[in-house]
Formats: structure tokens, C-alpha cells, sequence
């Protein structure tokens, strides 16, 4: 017998080159080296990260999503738009990236959808004559407690929101109202020994220089106005200081300087690389962004090696990927239910895992970067839960082989990532975590344990889906798979039980250590006991014979809607301790996804007559 | 009889009535967070789980009915339904071991809850810097406190609950020559000066700030971030007759004094005080942020502790995730607040707390167990079907004996 390459060996190695061709180091659009900008950190919401990153979290909040067009139709990188934000305000302002989905705010800001690009995002320069009337109600919104607001009140309080990050970016490494920063700078160098000695003798009441004297009180102005506005931490404490978190913003470092009288060379650089931006000097620019780097990473601070990771995360993207990837997944293996059963399966699983991996190398990234667990927010519990439950289906689908596996890790991996990716951006998805969250162990114990029983959970969901759907509207349900289908639900739901009860349990011994309560009834805790009782009460019910094959599936479907209204829904309450916020058009899709599930549910409870695949259930 | 008994047990054990009261316990659980949206979390605990039946006022009339059975007769009979079925079906093999574990544990879980909703107690501890303290103030308990203090050295304090003053009765002070006649009582009241509203009535005090004050009886709230301010009107009568009507509440906190007898009392309506034998002083608070945020890192209290007699003196820091225990109590760090000079530690008295750490530990390792010998098992039976030539699972997709070659 002649052996040949395997097929599905092939298509593992194809897609694995493919993955492995979005991670390389992407190239500059042009001869400006902002890649190398994009590499350069700054201490921003608690945490050293590179600029890339503040680009695209500040595209996120202002516009939700990263891409931007110029008025011209040119395309820009995230780091293209933060350089035009940071140097070239007057371009940036003509940019249509504030996202307003509030007809009431748009009257308010006397604009129409077609004003906006795409009918909902609008520049800087539409919204400035107007920020007075924007101001006076953002006053009146922000008395509100966040559950008396009205959807146009959070609109105003969002824009506001918007409106201060990008004025924070104005104001991190030049002076807007400034022609140019570096010459000013130069300028208040070399006036800085004789302007000071000058203050000090007028303040001694003998003659001095007065417009020296006023033109210093002219720089102390301005420099104030940069501390309190600049957003970004991007000056790194001097070298002979050893507290690595005393990163300075750009109004805290020239303030010093009227100690030192000297400007710090990060500042200079920075000032230089604006103005290379502004003139347009590639040259000059590189040289800046050369200079900086050896600056920022004198100090050599071990954290920078994380953030050389992000920005090979940022352009990687493995998670879209990897949901691209899992679609196919799905696609192959509901194929192979109808063509070619062997080979596509086994071409689904080894896509699969390839796609697992990734994800699995994407929360890796992440929990090195973050030095934290996986899972710390909604985003990152939104990936694990997609992470466990593929990765079960996988090795469900190794141990039976019936591509049933691989139908399930594709439709749970996809959906999972879009809901991270969809998930109501609130900023940075690698935020500081609280100081009660603080804490690595019950992070790693209670949040990941009660997570995999989530993703435990839905696995045995869309296994009842796939077993319910297959079973009444095909007659592909044969007795055997059937019986397979059984039994992998009934792994599943015994894997989510013990997650989740063990869970539940650490998170009473977490609430017991953190505030003397082992159990308060708060949502959460009662969205996780909720999923410990139906697991609980499926099991019996199969225990006591007191299901058969379809109650038992539809059981294991309505644990869907229970998850899901324990992961989310008790985050729309609006109560409770530790709730992520409230979400307005998630509440619409966690409706949706309740009513099909309960559809799926009717048509699992009709009589076996009535299922196209007969056999399988009157057995 | 016996027969009865068997059959009355049999029922009480029957898988059917476990998965009822599961249920019904998940509906039970569903409802009552629906309802802290309106009630807050400490209504809702006593109406739907510290209760045995739920009642609900029908709205917009006096009349209330009982509508769903509440935790402790939902959580007593899943106690009951699983001790019975461990009682009948109770058998000791190797495979059973993990499943009696984890319904021992469950057990324990539930008894846990019952001991912790009984008897454990939480106070609040407030402490400014510099300043020491030997008592808690109780989160939810009032008492009308009188103190003789006619000795500069020492106190006696006499302290009324408050459901004593609701009952409107005659209340004697052991060994104190007064008596008490609540006269009104209100679980919640706002206040106005009786400058600004000149046509009220005429005020029942007349001993100390009562007489200025017009009192509005207010509902009860339930918001996170409120309190009541539960009020009453008392009469003293010493033994020569009525000494005085005073207003007493929790909203103004001073005491007043009055004298009588040739003795001198306090008298203030406070938080019910929790006394230790021993004190904590607040030597220092933190509260951290992350560099150029406002996100708090930590909040911590450095404190001395020092017990009456002296046997114990030390320095304690106590912060987030990281409580004191000591004396059978337990301290948190639970907020701050004067621009970060002031501590609130949480305090609890929980006699039951580690029934849930061991519950947790044998309940998990009862499952593992049990889910462990049947993934064996299963496992087992797949490798003897593929020797066997069958497959398990679909037969629409063969697995070839070979493995990987096509």
C-alpha cells in the first residue's frame, strides 16, 4: 500500500503557515518609520505600554474601531491618526472619527447623520462650535445616578468621554495652540538661567529684566496647562531614581526643569519628532524615533519586553484570525456530515486545533503582558470561555470522531471571540484590575474554575442543539450517533457541574477572605448557583430515569439560557457588587439568543413521530 | 405504622422531589434578584431566604399573601430529601465514595448557611488616625443606650433594642432608679428646625433638642447607600415621678444629658456597640492608586492591636483579601473616608466560617473522583471497542485501526 501525505495533515500545515505569516513585524506605509513609534512606551491607565496600543484603545472608545479615512479618502494606521492627533491637531480635527448614535445629541450639536461619515462618526472641527451646549448638559446628565440616565444622557456623558480622550492626546506631547514646540522649547532653555534670576530679584524687589519676568510666568502658564491635561505618562522617571512607576507627563517633566534648568531629552525628542511631522522629514523623523528609543529604554526596565510583545500582539490580531478560522472549523465539519466523512472531519480537527492554538498563544500573550490569569474582565472571560469550550469539543471529537466535535468547537470558538469583540468597549482590554480583583490566586482559581464550567456549559448546550436540530429536520440522526451524542453531553454537563460547583464555592471562600461574607446573595453569586442546581437537576433527572433522550438534550439546551443569563445578564441589573456595568444593546442579544434556544427547545419536544430522524430518539 | 413511616420516608427521598426543589430553588434564587433591583440585598436576603414562606404585599392594598416557599423550607427539605435517600440508599462500595463525599459536602454547605444566617453578626468598625477603639458598631442593630455619668471615672450603660420601644411598654432599668414609657416610635424620619415650619405641633419633648426639632415619620428604605434613621420619643420617670419626654435618634448623634435623682444621665439612640477585650488603634491608612490613574491599588490599615490585660501588644496591617482575625472576630477593610484619614473595617463574628472551606474541599474532591472513574471507565470501554473492530460513536465516520495513514 503506497502512503501519501495525509490530507488533513496538509491543511493543518497550510493554515498553520498562514497563521504564522500574520505574525511577522509589519512594515512602515511610507518612509516614516512610525512603526518604530508605535513601539515606544508610555505609562498610560496604570501600565507601560507602547503608543500602538494607545492609538488603537483610543480609536476604540472615540470611534469602535481602528480604522481610519481622511477626508482626502487616504487610509491611516492607528499610529498614523495618534501622530496626526499628538502633532498635527488641525489635520486630526477634520477627521470624521467621533461616533454619535443619538439623533437627540446630533440636534443638540445642531448636525444631521449626513453630516457624519457612515451617518454616525463626525470630526472634531463639527463638534466645536457646539461644546458649550454640549457642556451645559453633560452637567446636568452627570447628576444622575448611571440607572436614572436616559439613553440620550449616557450619549452626551459618552461623547464627553470621547471628547476628553482625544483633548488628553492633544495635550500629551505638544501644545496644541503651539506653531512649533521645538523652538519654543529651545527658546525657554536658553532663557531659563537669566529668567530665573530675574524673578528672583524683582521678587527682592530689585530692577529686573520685566519682560523676561513675564515671559517665564507666560512658559510657567502653559506648562500647568499640559500637566493637568495631558493623558499620557510618556516622560520616563530620570536614571538615578529607582521607582520605575514615576513615569511624568509631558507639563510634570518641564515643571522640573525650572529646578534643573534643563529640558529632559525624552521632551526634546518628542518635540523633535513633532516637528519633523509636522514638516513632513522622514529623515528627522527617523532619527527621533532612533533617539527615543534609546531614551525610553535607558532605564532598562524589565516591563519593556512586554510591551515589545503587545505591539507584536496589536498587528498580529491572533483572536481574528482565529475566529476566521473557526468558521471554517464548523463549515468542514457540517460538510463532512454530508461528503467525504473521513477526510473532512480530520481536516476540521487539525484547522481546529491550529485555530485552538492560536487562541491559545493570543491569552498567553495576554496573561504575560498583563502578569495577571487569564481571565480578569468580561473581554478576557468572553476568550477563555471560547478557549475551554473548543478546546473540549476538540477532544471530544479525538475520543469519537464523528466531526460532531468539530462542529461544536468551531460554532462555540467563533461566537465566543465575536461577542469578545463585539463586547461594549469600555477602553484598554488589559485594564489595572481593582483593588479588591487584586489578587493573582483567586483570580487563577475561582475566576478560571467557575469560567471552564461556563464554557463546560455550552458545550453541552450545542451539543442538545446539534442532537435537537439534526434529529427533527434531517434524517441524518442515526441510532449510533445519537447515542454518541448522549453520551458526550453527558461528559460535558459532569465536566461543567464539577467547574462550576468547585467555582462557586472558592468564590464564597474568596467573598469570605475579602469581606467576611461567604455568601451574600449578590447576583453574581446567585447567576453561579443558578448553574450549579441545573446542572444538578440534569443530572439527577438522568440519574432517576426520569428523562429520556430528548428531555435530557433540552435540558442541556436550556443550560445554554441559564449561562448566558448567569455570564451577562447579571451584569445588566445594574446592582450587585461586583457587576461589569450595564449594557444596553447587549440586553437586545442576550434576548435573542434566549428566544432561540427556546425555539430549538419547542422542536425538541415534539413527539418522536414527528422528528425526521425517528429511530434515534424511539429508541 | 412502619409501613407509613417507610412510605413517608421513601417520598421524602425520591429523586423526583430533589429535582422539584432544585428548581424550585432556581426560580427561588431568580426572583429574588430580580427583586434586589427594588429592595437592595439585605430585604431581599430576609424576604426570600431567611424566611420560610415568601410574602408579598399585593400592591396598592394592606393585604399581604403567601406566594413561593422561602430558602429555609426550600433549603431544609433538600437537607431532608438527601439525608433520607443517603439513609435508604446508603451503600459502601468504591464507586460511591465520590457521590456520598459531594452530597456530604452539600450537606455541610447547607447546615453552614443556616449556622452563618443564625448566628454570625457584622459590625463596623471606624476608626480615624490616631484614634483607638475596644468596640464595633453593629450594621444593622439600634439600641437606645443611657449612661450614668455622674462618676468621672466610671460609666454604667444600660442599653434598650429597640424592638423594645416599638412595644410601647413600660421598660425597667436593672438596677437604675428610672423607667422607661416609649410614647412614639418611627423606623425611619426626616427632620426640619421648628423655626422653619411654625404651624407644626406641638413637639412631646420636653428635655433637650427634641423641643426644636419637628419630626416627619418617612418609609423605611432599602438603598445600599442610605440608612434609617429610627427615632422615638421617650419618657423618663424617676421615683418621684415623670422626669421628662426626650427625642431620641439616630440621625443626630450627640447625647443628651439630663439629671435626676442627684445622678446624671446620657442618653443617645446609636448603632448597638459590639464590645471586645481588647482595642485597635489606627496608626496609619493607605489607600494606593495606579501611577497617573485614580483605579485604587490597595487600601490598607496599619493598626495596634492590644488586648485588656496587656498579655498582647502588636502591630497588624490589614488590607485587601488579607483580614485579622482575633478574638473570634474578623476584621476587613472594607472602606475609608475623611480624604483617606479615616478606616471602616468590616467586622464579623461568624462561628460557622469554616464549614464552607470544608465543604468545598469535600464536595470537589467527590466529584473528581466520581467524574475521574467514569472518564477511566468510559475510556476503558473505547479502547476494547477499537481492539474489537467497533467503533464507538458514529458509524458514518470509520476510524481506521492503522491510526493516522490514509
Amino acid at each position: 500500500m503506497k502512503r501519501s501525505l495525509p490530507i488533513p495533515f496538509l491543511a493543518g500545515l497550510l493554515v498553520l503557515a498562514a497563521v504564522a505569516y500574520t505574525l511577522r513585524l509589519p512594515d512602515n506605509p511610507d518612509a516614516f518609520d512610525t512603526e518604530g513609534f508605535g513601539r515606544l512606551p508610555v505609562l498610560v491607565g496604570g501600565r507601560l505600554k507602547p503608543l500602538d496600543t494607545v492609538a488603537r484603545t483610543s480609536l476604540l472608545l472615540i470611534q469602535n474601531r481602528q480604522r481610519v479615512k481622511t477626508p482626502a479618502g487616504h487610509s491611516l494606521t492607528p499610529s498614523q491618526w495618534l501622530l496626526d492627533a499628538l502633532f498635527r491637531p488641525e489635520r486630526a480635527d477634520t477627521y470624521k472619527v467621533f461616533r454619535i448614535d443619538n439623533n437627540e445629541v446630533l440636534a443638540l450639536l445642531r448636525l444631521s447623520p449626513e453630516d457624519g461619515d457612515g451617518g454616525v462618526r463626525f470630526s472634531f472641527a463639527q463638534l466645536a462650535p457646539h461644546l458649550a451646549d454640549l457642556d451645559q448638559q453633560v452637567q446636568r446628565a452627570a447628576q444622575l445616578e448611571a440607572a436614572e440616565q436616559n439613553p440620550y444622557e449616557r450619549e452626551v456623558l459618552k461623547l464627553r468621554n470621547r471628547l476628553q480622550t482625544y483633548l488628553g492626546l492633544r495635550y500629551s506631547l505638544q501644545l496644541p495652540e503651539s506653531d512649533d514646540f521645538a523652538a519654543e522649547l529651545i527658546r525657554f532653555e536658553q532663557m531659563l538661567p537669566d529668567a530665573l534670576a530675574a524673578t528672583e530679584a524683582a521678587m527682592a524687589g530689585k530692577p529686573a529684566d520685566e519682560a523676561l519676568v513675564k515671559e517665564l510666568a507666560g512658559y510657567l502658564k502653559k506648562f500647568q496647562l499640559l500637566r493637568s491635561q495631558a493623558s499620557m505618562l510618556a516622560i520616563p522617571p530620570p536614571p538615578v531614581l529607582d521607582d520605575p512607576n514615576a513615569w511624568s507627563n509631558l507639563g510634570d517633566a518641564l515643571l522640573a526643569a525650572f529646578a534643573t534648568s534643563r529640558v529632559a531629552q525624552p521632551v526634546r525628542d518628542y518635540a523633535a519628532l513633532g516637528s519633523a511631522w509636522r514638516s513632513g522629514d522622514p529623515e528627522t523623523f527617523n532619527r527621533a524615533v532612533a533617539a527615543l528609543r534609546t531614551d525610553l529604554v535607558a532605564g532598562n526596565d524589565p516591563r519593556l519586553g512586554r510591551t515589545a510583545l503587545e505591539f507584536l500582539f496589536n498587528h498580529a490580531q491572533p483572536f481574528y484570525t482565529a475566529a476566521a478560522l473557526y468558521v471554517l472549523v464548523a463549515l468542514l465539519g457540517f460538510v463532512s456530515w454530508l461528503a467525504w466523512p473521513a477526510v473532512l472531519a480530520r481536516c476540521a480537527l487539525s484547522v481546529g486545533f491550529v485555530a485552538w492554538l492560536l487562541t491559545t498563544a493570543g491569552i498567553a500573550a495576554r496573561m504575560y503582558i498583563e502578569s495577571r490569569p487569564p481571565v480578569t474582565n468580561l473581554y478576557s472571560s468572553a476568550l477563555f470561555v471560547g478557549w475551554v469550550g473548543a478546546g473540549l469539543a476538540l477532544l471530544l471529537e479525538r475520543l469519537f470522531r464523528n466531526s460532531i466535535g468539530n462542529v461544536v468547537a468551531g460554532a462555540i470558538g467563533f461566537l465566543t471571540l465575536i461577542v469578545a469583540i463585539y463586547l461594549p468597549f469600555t477602553g484598554d482590554t488589559m485594564e489595572m484590575m481593582r483593588a479588591v480583583l487584586d489578587s493573582n490566586f483567586w483570580l487563577a482559581t475561582h475566576v478560571v474554575t467557575i469560567t471552564m464550567g461556563y464554557g463546560a456549559c455550552f458545550v453541552a448546550g450545542v451539543l442538545g442543539l446539534i442532537f435537537v436540530l439534526r434529529g427533527t429536520l434531517s434524517r441524518s440522526l442515526d441510532p449510533a450517533t445519537a447515542q454518541a451524542l448522549l453520551r458526550m453531553t453527558y461528559g460535558a454537563v459532569c465536566f461543567a457541574t464539577l467547574f462550576s460547583l468547585v467555582g462557586t464555592v472558592l468564590g464564597g471562600i474568596w467573598a469570605d477572605q475579602s469581606w467576611g461574607r461567604f455568601w451574600g446573595w449578590d447576583p453574581k453569586e446567585n447567576g453561579a448557583l443558578i448553574i450549579v442546581l441545573w446542572n444538578a437537576v440534569i443530572l439527577h433527572a438522568r440519574w432517576g430515569k426520569l428523562v429520556g433522550p430528548r428531555g435530557f438534550m433540552n435540558l442541556a439546551i436550556f443550560g445554554n439560557c441559564i449561562t448566558a443569563a448567569s455570564w451577562f445578564g447579571v451584569n445588566m441589573l445594574g446592582v450587585g457588587l461586583h457587576s461589569y456595568g450595564f449594557m444596553d444593546s447587549a440586553f437586545f442579544w442576550l434576548c435573542a439568543f434566549w428566544l432561540s434556544q427556546l425555539v430549538v427547545i419547542a422542536l425538541g419536544c415534539l413527539p418522536p413521530s414527528l422528528w425526521r430522524s425517528r429511530a434515534a430518539v424511539e429508541s | 405504622m412502619r409501613a407509613l413511616l417507610r412510605s413517608l420516608v421513601e417520598h421524602l427521598a425520591s429523586l423526583r422531589l430533589t429535582i422539584v426543589l432544585l428548581v424550585l430553588a432556581i426560580v427561588l434564587v431568580v426572583i429574588a434578584t430580580l427583586d434586589q433591583v427594588h429592595l437592595g440585598i439585605w430585604a431581599v436576603q430576609a424576604k426570600y431566604f431567611r424566611s420560610f414562606v415568601v410574602v408579598q404585599q399585593l400592591p396598592g392594598t394592606g393585604v399581604s399573601i403567601p406566594f413561593f416557599p422561602g430558602g429555609y423550607l426550600v433549603g431544609g427539605l433538600l437537607l431532608i430529601n438527601l439525608l433520607c435517600a443517603q439513609f435508604l440508599r446508603f451503600r459502601l462500595s468504591w464507586r460511591n465514595v465520590g457521590l456520598h463525599l459531594t452530597h456530604f459536602g452539600i450537606a455541610l454547605l447547607l447546615v453552614g448557611e443556616l449556622v452563618t444566617g443564625l448566628l454570625s453578626v457584622e459590625s463596623h468598625l471606624t476608626l480615624d488616625t490616631g484614634e483607638t477603639r475596644n468596640y464595633a458598631e453593629a450594621a444593622f442593630q439600634r439600641e437606645l443606650a443611657i449612661t450614668d455619668i455622674t462618676d468621672p471615672v466610671f460609666d454604667q450603660v444600660w442599653s434598650v433594642p429597640l424592638s423594645r420601644l416599638e412595644r410601647r411598654e413600660p421598660i425597667a432599668l436593672p438596677g437604675c432608679p428610672l423607667t422607661i414609657l416609649p410614647i412614639q416610635f418611627f423606623p425611619n424620619a426626616n427632620f426640619f428646625m421648628r423655626r422653619d415650619a411654625p404651624n407644626a405641633p406641638a413637639s412631646p419633648a420636653t428635655l433637650g433638642f427634641g423641643q426644636q426639632v419637628v419630626v416627619q415619620p418617612a418609609a423605611p428604605t432599602y438603598r445600599p447607600n442610605e440608612e434609617n434613621a429610627p427615632t422615638a420619643f421617650v419618657e423618663f420617670r424617676g421615683p418621684d415621678g415623670p422626669v421628662g419626654t426626650m427625642l431620641a435618634t439616630l440621625a443626630i448623634a450627640q447625647p443628651q444629658t439630663f439629671t435626676a435623682a442627684g445622678r446624671t444621665y446620657a442618653v443617645a439612640l446609636r448603632r448597638t456597640r459590639i464590645y471586645f477585650d481588647f482595642s485597635l488603634s489606627l496608626l496609619e491608612f493607605r489607600h494606593d492608586k495606579y501611577p497617573g490613574t485614580e483605579i485604587p491599588r490597595n487600601f490598607s490599615s496599619r493598626v495596634r492591636l492590644r488586648s485588656s490585660d496587656a498579655s498582647e501588644d502588636r502591630e497588624v496591617r490589614i488590607f485587601m483579601n488579607n483580614p485579622l482575625r482575633h478574638g473570634g472576630y474578623t476584621f476587613y477593610q472594607s472602606g475609608f473616608k475623611n480624604d483617606d484619614r479615616t478606616t471602616i473595617l468590616q467586622v464579623v463574628r461568624n462561628p460557622g466560617w469554616l464549614i464552607p472551606y470544608l465543604a468545598c474541599v469535600l464536595s470537589g474532591l467527590g466529584l473528581l473522583y466520581h467524574f475521574a472513574l467514569s472518564l477511566f471507565a468510559f475510556i476503558k470501554r473505547d479502547r476494547a471497542a477499537v481492539a474489537g473492530g467497533t467503533v464507538p460513536g458514529s458509524p458514518t465516520s470509520p476510524r481506521p485501526a492503522t491510526g493516522g495513514a490514509r
